[in-house]
């Protein structure tokens, strides 16, 4: 890759995201919208400076929720994942299931879980938890399920055992689909916490924006939505750092060296 | 009973289909060196496959080492058609990988760590590939995977060696090269080798006794001792004797394809 299109690729996502919010300050100011409607990025700015305190506190409240809910996602659905992609018979019994529960909205959860754990943290770190497990089990299941015959031939021609097999082979293979899956779990940990928060909290960013949004104070609201947006993506970027980090033999040829 | 025993062995692949190969019945001495040619299809991965557990016969009786072969053994080295390497793993760990399953090895490999790895060193200099312990196989050209899964398959000192087109990706001196450091191994300490090839020339050099298969479903149609005295060097494969053989081989397959 030249040097230039490598410059090129590094910054094109910034360069958009400026564009983005210079199309959106000219939409507001060109059409003189109010920003009890919709808040110029300028006014978003202002009031996210003013209260950068509790904004802060709020969004660290989230974070913690959030990475709570994840680990749990992460340890449970890995487990469940191995359960799954184990035998063709597991897979077969369970995965109905998991669809089924997968397509249920979690929103619709949150009240159950308020009348079992009452208000406050935990039913935003189960939500959490919920909706972010079944990526991971999905692709430590596909991973194991999908592992070539010929590989496992080589290790039982050794006589290996099937914790062997497990082990050399089966959960190596699946590690980089177990990776991809991290990244879009943890985008939606935070979508599971924040809805929990603004229908069952009294601390987070979710709450934060309700509270914002009943005295119509929108450039708040959109403050939150945007430290929600940003944790997102640092968190996506993390993962996927993680990702290449661990597997490299399964991105060779990619654009791995970036 | 001899070390490995067919006794009418048919497989079928799947449950009503046709065989693969059929009523196959054959026996290799222990220390013997036995190759395996054919036309492609009939069946001579699938004996291979037989031979390591990996598969159950459909009908007929497979031993090895005097019992009836309920699995695969660890007494068995197998170098695959294809290479087989684990993306994941380096050159030598692939090559260690047996010695994390087979005893003595598995127990010992902490204590003997060094000297396991040196062994593995050993080994892959001996094809050519030193310097290549810390590449990926996917770093490795498809002649190199071959050589290195051929160290994989010999590096716990298997009783008994398989070995599925080990040479079809190499030139032809790379090849020659191959064939005497084969021979060489197994001069030194006799093992068992069963080798499957579609060079009759690599056949006849190698082997002690050389089975010709049918199309398919696969059948052993000839069986022919190889009598070149050892130990055979290369020139031995420009004298009258291996010419010989090697055409009534050929004449035989060809037989088959005409069939
Ligand atoms: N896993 C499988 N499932 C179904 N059929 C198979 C399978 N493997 C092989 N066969 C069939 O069994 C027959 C023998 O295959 P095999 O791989 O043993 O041939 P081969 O003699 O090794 O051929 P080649 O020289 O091309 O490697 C072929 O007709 C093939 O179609
Ligand atoms: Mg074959």
């Amino acid at each position: 890759m030249r040097i230039s299109s490598k410059w090129a690729y590094r910054l094109a996502p910034w360069l958009l995201t400026l564009l983005v919010i210079v199309v959106w300050e000219a939409v507001c100011r060109g059409f003189d919208v109010k920003p009890f409607l919709f808040p110029a990025p300028s006014a978003v700015v202002k009031t996210g400076w003013e209260l950068f305190g509790p904004i802060m506190e709020h969004a660290t409240h989230t974070f913690m929720t959030t990475l709570v809910g994840f680990a749990i996602a992460v340890v449970v659905g890995a487990v469940l994942g191995m359960v799954v992609g184990a035998s063709p018979i597991t897979y077969k019994a369970l995965y109905p299931m998991l669809v089924g529960f997968n397509s249920v909205p979690k929103v619709a959860f949150v009240p159950v879980l308020v009348v079992w754990f009452g208000i406050g943290t935990i039913p935003a770190v189960i939500t959490a938890f919920l909706i972010s497990f079944f990526p991971v089990v999905v692709n430590v299941a596909t991973g194991l399920a999908t592992l070539e015959p010929e590989l496992e031939d080589v290790l039982r021609s050794l006589g290996a055992s099937r914790l062997d097999i497990l082990f050399k082979v089966g959960l190596p293979r699946s590690l980089p689909f177990f990776f991809a899956s991290l990244k879009v779990a943890i985008t939606l940990a935070f979508v599971g916490s924040v809805i929990s928060e603004t229908v069952a909290s009294n601390m987070g960013i979710g709450y934060l924006m309700m509270g914002a949004s009943s005295s119509m104070n929108m450039p708040l609201v959109f403050a939150g939505l945007i430290v929600i947006g940003a944790m997102g993506v640092v968190m996506y970027e993390l993962f996927a750092l993680v990702e290449r980090r661990m597997t490299r033999w399964a991105n060779r040829g990619q654009h791995s060296g970036l | 009973m001899e070390f490995v025993e067919f006794e009418n062995v048919s497989l079928r692949y799947a449950e009503d289909g046709p065989n693969a190969i059929e009523n196959v019945s054959l026996s290799v001495k222990e220390g013997e060196f036995v190759s395996v040619v054919g036309p492609s299809g009939c069946g001579k991965s699938t004996l291979m496959k037989l031979i390591s557990g990996l598969k159950p016969p459909s009908d007929g009786y497979v031993y090895v080492n005097g019992r009836q072969v309920g699995g695969p053994l660890g007494i068995v080295g197998m170098a695959f058609q294809a290479a087989n390497l684990l993306p994941w793993r380096t050159t030598l760990e692939n090559v260690m990988l047996p010695m994390e399953i087979v005893e003595p090895y598995r127990s010992t490999r902490k204590a003997k760590r060094a000297e396991y790895e040196q062994m593995a060193r050993d080994q892959l200099a001996r094809v050519g590939l030193a310097g290549c312990e810390d590449k990926f196989p996917w770093e490795l050209s498809g002649g190199m995977q071959q050589r290195a899964s051929i160290c994989r398959a010999l590096i716990h000192k298997p009783r008994l060696l398989m070995l599925d087109e080990p040479f079809g990706a190499l030139d032809a001196f790379t090849r020659e090269e191959l064939w005497c450091m084969l021979r060489d191994l197994w001069q030194q300490q006799p093992f068992t080798v069963i080798l499957v090839t579609h060079d009759l020339r690599e056949a006849v050099f190698l082997a002690d006794t050389v089975y010709v298969m049918s199309k398919r479903p696969g059948r052993i149609l000839v069986r022919r001792e190889i009598d070149l005295p050892r130990p055979r060097d290369l020139e031995v494969t420009y004298t009258d004797a291996f010419s010989a053989h090697v055409q009534v081989l050929r004449e035989s397959i060809g037989r088959v394809r005409e069939s």
